[in-house]
């Protein structure tokens, strides 16, 4: 007989294991899904995994890394703060094409002005409250009305995607471009581009912020009272309220983090690698950040490297995609069966595995 | 606009067909919850039940051999939120998110070869003089066999929590899994029979959204119907007729919308097309705000782990 017997406390060494454990899991199995779909499995693995970083084109595509990296690591580590704390914010994707709507719409109404000390901050402030605000109607409903902030939020990202439409469609069309659908180019609008700063690398604002933030949460929850209360809260409910936790301010926080992080990240993205509002310009890194936010055990430092692990993926599927011609649907599969995997590793942190006979006590 | 182009028996008509995908993903979710699990994976089973009953069909020809396709592919992808959920005693609502990814992945790869393909139809049910009655005639007894199933499925998912002795252990399960386990019952084999129920009935409403309300197949097709059968699960207060009420309500919303666009109406289509979502925001206010009775219905252990200490 195999049983579980519960760790008095989650086992260390094995938390450090299980994402290890899982992406190893997840090539096997990926490799196996290749095969099914007839390509070769361990050319398909290499492709995604190491050519990317030393292949023969690998100065194109490690700076592609952090372009992929910066969005899922800004979003992560947001979602990873309410994950903690038990606090499901799943419309990240909704934060985000909000932020960048807003951050884009006030890059367009200051066109052609040239004062790129106003214009840009100016940018990144309606990215963050875009991201903000549209958080906030689930954090506001969970705390006034009790409502679900899974569904809620989740709902919002369908709500999101329609303005996305409306506005590429309608307000923010770019008035000289022929008729056709989304804005004016702003990566060729010089006061309001996010340029790369350090040529070939990738490293654009948006990286930049991705990795204060990294470091902003490091030192929240290990140093600051309020982290602790997030940390507790997830332990403990009942403990967090007798320790005076005020829940509902917990989930203003968290939500509200989450949000204004994935804004900007989807501020940063438009006036960057992206360059414009378009109908289909949010590409799912609101969803894979959660991936991202779980296989980095909601840890900023985990969330960092977990966020170039996926970028990876992203980089590596394309790859593999044009010389393999792996469709893009089978990434997706991949990033999700990580996730499974990882659930199902998780295991080996919280029980201990006893093999035999239960003893009778 | 033209509002006299609508005309209202054929929009009741319209109604169930577009409210018979959530309203059975909506009802088998409703059982898995009674059994205490959150299954947040419901899109990504009706979508793997869509791109599944979509391709038999085209393959056998048989929308009939669709189904049953849609309700096996959806109850074993399910199968993997049971094994892990109830065996590696993982976070339901992670692990239901992973379903949602991992579904719509999957969907994906697997309906490559099917885009822009017309699935075989399923006639009407024949009923005779039934349908020949104005107005009720169109209304009621001119629909595919499918409508009638999934009202059959409500009545007798009702019928099975309320009265039968099964329905009972399950409701037993949900509300105290402890006590549930300490009479006898095997808590976690009827938690994998709920879940499997609830994926099969995912995969049939996504099959009859690719086969006959659509009927199409495209990625991403479920467009968050299964976050919607979630939250009309939360708005009927776990009661199965609630459901069928809520179903109905929403696919109200979503044919009114789409009549309103097609009447040119001067609200721009993008606002129309949002409605759903922003209605199914607003009924879960109301239902979870003080006076409602969702939040006093719940099961008891909705999702909470089981772990037999002994």
């Amino acid at each position: 007989m195999i049983r579980l017997e519960k760790r008095p406390q989650p086992s260390r060494g094995w938390s450090y294991v299980t994402p290890v454990l899982a992406v190893l899991v997840t090539m096997v199995a990926g490799g196996a899904l290749f095969a099914v779909l007839g390509k070769d499995p361990v050319l398909a693995i290499r492709t995604i995994f190491y050519d990317p970083l030393f292949g023969e084109f690998a100065w194109y595509f490690r700076g592609q890394l952090l372009v992929k990296a910066g969005p899922l690591i800004l979003i992560a580590i947001g979602l990873s703060l309410g994950f903690r704390a038990g606090i499901w914010n799943i419309g990240a994707e909704g934060q985000y094409i909000i932020g960048a709507i807003c951050g884009a719409a006030v890059g367009l109404a200051l066109y052609p002005m040239e004062a790129r000390w106003l214009v840009f901050p100016l940018m990144i402030l309606a990215g963050v409250l875009g991201g903000l605000g549209w958080a906030m109607i689930p954090a506001i409903l969970k705390t006034r009305f009790n409502t679900n902030e899974i569904l809620v939020s989740l709902l919002l990202v369908y709500v999101a995607e329609q303005i996305l439409a409306s506005m590429a469609l309608g307000l923010l069309r770019n008035p000289e471009g022929s008729g056709f659908p989304g804005s004016r180019n702003l990566s060729q609008y010089e006061a309001a581009a996010n340029h790369e700063l350090i040529a070939g690398t990738g490293m654009h604002w948006g990286v930049v912020a991705a990795f204060i933030a990294v470091i902003f949460a490091y030192v929240l929850l290990n140093r600051h009272m309020l982290g602790f209360q997030i940390r507790l809260t997830g332990q403990s409910p009942r403990a967090a309220r007798f320790a005076g936790v005020r829940p509902n301010r917990l989930v203003l926080f968290c939500l509200g983090t989450a949000g204004a992080l994935a804004g900007l990240a989807g501020m940063f993205e438009v006036s960057g690698p992206s360059g414009q509002i378009t109908i289909d310009f949010n590409s799912g890194y609101g969803f894979t950040a959660i991936i991202v936010a779980f296989l980095g055990r909601l840890h900023p430092v985990g969330i960092l490297l977990a966020g170039l692990l996926l970028a990876l993926t992203y980089i590596g599927g394309e790859a593999a995609q044009s010389n393999l011609g792996l469709p893009a649907a089978a990434i997706q599969a991949f990033q999700g069966m990580l996730l499974f995997f990882l659930l199902a590793v998780d295991m080996l942190t919280n029980y201990r595995i006893r093999i035999g006979k239960s003893e009778v006590a | 606009m033209d509002l006299s182009t609508i005309d209202p028996a054929i929009l009741l008509a319209s109604l169930m067909v577009a409210s018979t995908p959530i309203l059975l993903a909506a009802i088998g979710e409703l059982v898995v919850e009674k059994s205490g699990v959150l299954n947040l994976g419901v899109e990504g089973m009706m979508i793997t039940g869509a791109i599944c009953g979509f391709a038999v069909a085209v393959e056998t020809g048989s929308p009939l051999l669709g189904f049953v396709a849609a309700a096996a592919g959806g109850a074993v992808l399910s199968m993997t939120f049971g094994v892990l959920t109830q065996f590696f005693l993982s976070n339901q609502v992670a692990t239901g998110l992973a379903l949602t990814l991992f579904g719509l992945g999957l969907s994906a790869l697997m309906g490559q070869g099917y885009v822009g393909i017309k699935p075989p139809g399923l006639g009407d049910v024949n009923l005779g003089p039934l349908a020949d009655i104005p107005f009720l005639g169109t209304v009621l007894f001119r629909h595919d066999f499918m409508i009638y199933v999934s009202l059959a499925l409500v009545a007798g998912v009702w019928a099975f929590l309320k009265y039968s002795r099964a329905g009972l252990i399950l409701r037993a399960v949900g509300e105290s899994h402890d006590a549930a386990h300490a009479l006898g019952y095997k808590v976690v084999l009827v938690r994998l029979a709920a879940i499997a129920f609830g994926g099969a009935c995912a995969g049939l409403g996504g099959a009859y959204l690719s086969l006959i309300r659509v009927p199409q197949w495209t990625e991403g097709m479920t467009a968050g119907a299964g976050w919607i059968a979630l939250a009309i699960v939360v708005f009927a207060s776990w009661r199965a007729w609630g459901v069928l009420i809520g179903a109905y309500l929403f696919g109200g919303v979503a044919v009114l919308q789409l009549n309103l666009q097609a009447a040119g109406a001067h609200i721009p289509v993008e606002y129309l097309s949002m409605s759903p979502y922003l209605v199914t925001i607003l009924v879960l206010v109301i239902m979870s705000s003080g006076r409602g009775r969702a939040a006093l219905n719940a099961p008891a252990s909705l999702g909470r782990s089981f772990h037999a200490s002994s």
